[in-house]
């Protein structure tokens, strides 16, 4: 089955400048239903009042960090299915097993690629 | 010999006075331990043991040790620190953040604008247009990991402010006092550091072997 790219994106991070370089990214490839949030908070609001099939959050932000949001999206039955990726310049060992405790689909380090991000999509969406 | 650790009769023992002293007094100030070495001075008479005279030497040196550090630190200006080249680095280095950001809005419109074209045409330039596009948006992150290093800088100048600031206060020099500084707050999320050195971080395939590790 093809990757619904009419699906829904959120995409979370306090810099306004990333979530404009993640949009267009992801407008490249296809992706066209892009949603935005500047904090954990602002996001979890977003998903419980709509519909999204993935999440792309960064880590490092206040006053709910994108784990925290993590924790909250697979504590939450309607939602815990969807997949998350974190993206984040927090790259230390102890952070990425703390990510994947929580329950992380798919972890992308700062600095990334167009190919990266479209690789690890296509790995949490089931079709790589 | 006199024994002054007992009590006089119905009196408080001077080891107690001196738990009391200490315990409302937690953190010496040397301007105190200078005047203490002054009156023991100003009050010893007569004939002194070698021991005594040991003992005297000793704290002479003491306190000609701390009134030589507040002269050593009132001739380096060290409230200069706090009141001009710490703010001075920072404002500087707000500026830089603001400029870049500026500068990857502007590439950024630019860029859309690039990126709208490729939509408009087909084929090989379409395709060339569209790569050229990406790898652009791929740099302008740069700002993003910037931003993060250049927070992580000022979080350390503003450390050393509170430090120099502490230093000015405890040795009476300089006019500055801890209060006047802005809190710090190092206690960060041990998790959040933000971006490594490149040396030291760990690349993609680094974390994507990681994360295989848990399937």
């Amino acid at each position: 089955m093809p990757i619904d790219k009419a699906m829904n994106i959120l995409i979370v991070d306090d810099y306004k400048t990333m979530l404009r370089i993640i949009r267009n990214l992801l407008k490249q490839i296809e992706f066209n239903n892009v949603e935005e949030a500047t904090d954990g908070s602002e996001a979890l609001l977003k998903l419980r009042s709509g519909s999204y099939g993935l999440v792309i959050s960064d880590w490092n932000m206040a006053p709910m960090t994108g784990l925290q949001l993590l924790q909250e999206v697979r504590a939450d039955d309607r939602l815990k299915a969807t997949p998350f990726i974190m993206i984040t310049a927090e790259s230390k060992t102890e952070n990425v097993v703390a990510a994947k405790q929580a329950g992380v689909s798919n972890y992308i380090v700062k600095p990334f690629n167009a190919e990266t991000l479209r690789d690890k999509i296509e790995k949490v969406l089931g079709h790589a | 010999m006199h024994d002054l650790i007992s009590p006089p009769s119905g009196g408080i023992a001077l080891a107690d006075r001196l738990a009391a002293i200490r315990a409302s007094h937690p953190t010496p100030d040397p301007s105190a331990v200078e005047d203490v070495v002054r009156a023991v001075l100003l009050t010893m008479t007569g004939d002194l043991t070698a021991q005594e005279s040991s003992l005297l030497a000793e704290v002479e040196e003491l306190g000609k040790t701390i009134a030589s550090a507040k002269a050593e630190i009132a001739a380096l200006r060290v409230d200069d620190i706090t009141i001009s080249h710490i703010p001075f680095a920072t404002d500087e280095l707000d500026a830089i953040v603001a400029h870049t950001a500026s500068a990857t809005h502007a590439i950024l419109e630019s860029c859309e604008v690039l990126d709208d074209a490729a939509s408009a045409t087909t084929g090989e330039v379409s395709a060339r247009l569209q790569d050229a596009t990406t790898k652009i948006y791929e740099a302008c992150s740069f700002q993003d990991i910037t931003g993060q290093r250049i927070t992580k800088v000022v979080t350390t100048l503003k450390a050393i402010e509170a430090k120099v600031a502490q230093i000015v206060s405890t040795f009476g020099v300089g006019g500055g006092s801890i209060d006047d500084v802005v809190a710090v707050s190092m206690g960060e999320d041990e998790l959040l550091n933000g971006p490594q050195l490149p040396a030291l971080a760990m690349d993609q395939s680094d974390i994507d072997k990681l994360m295989a590790s848990f399937d």
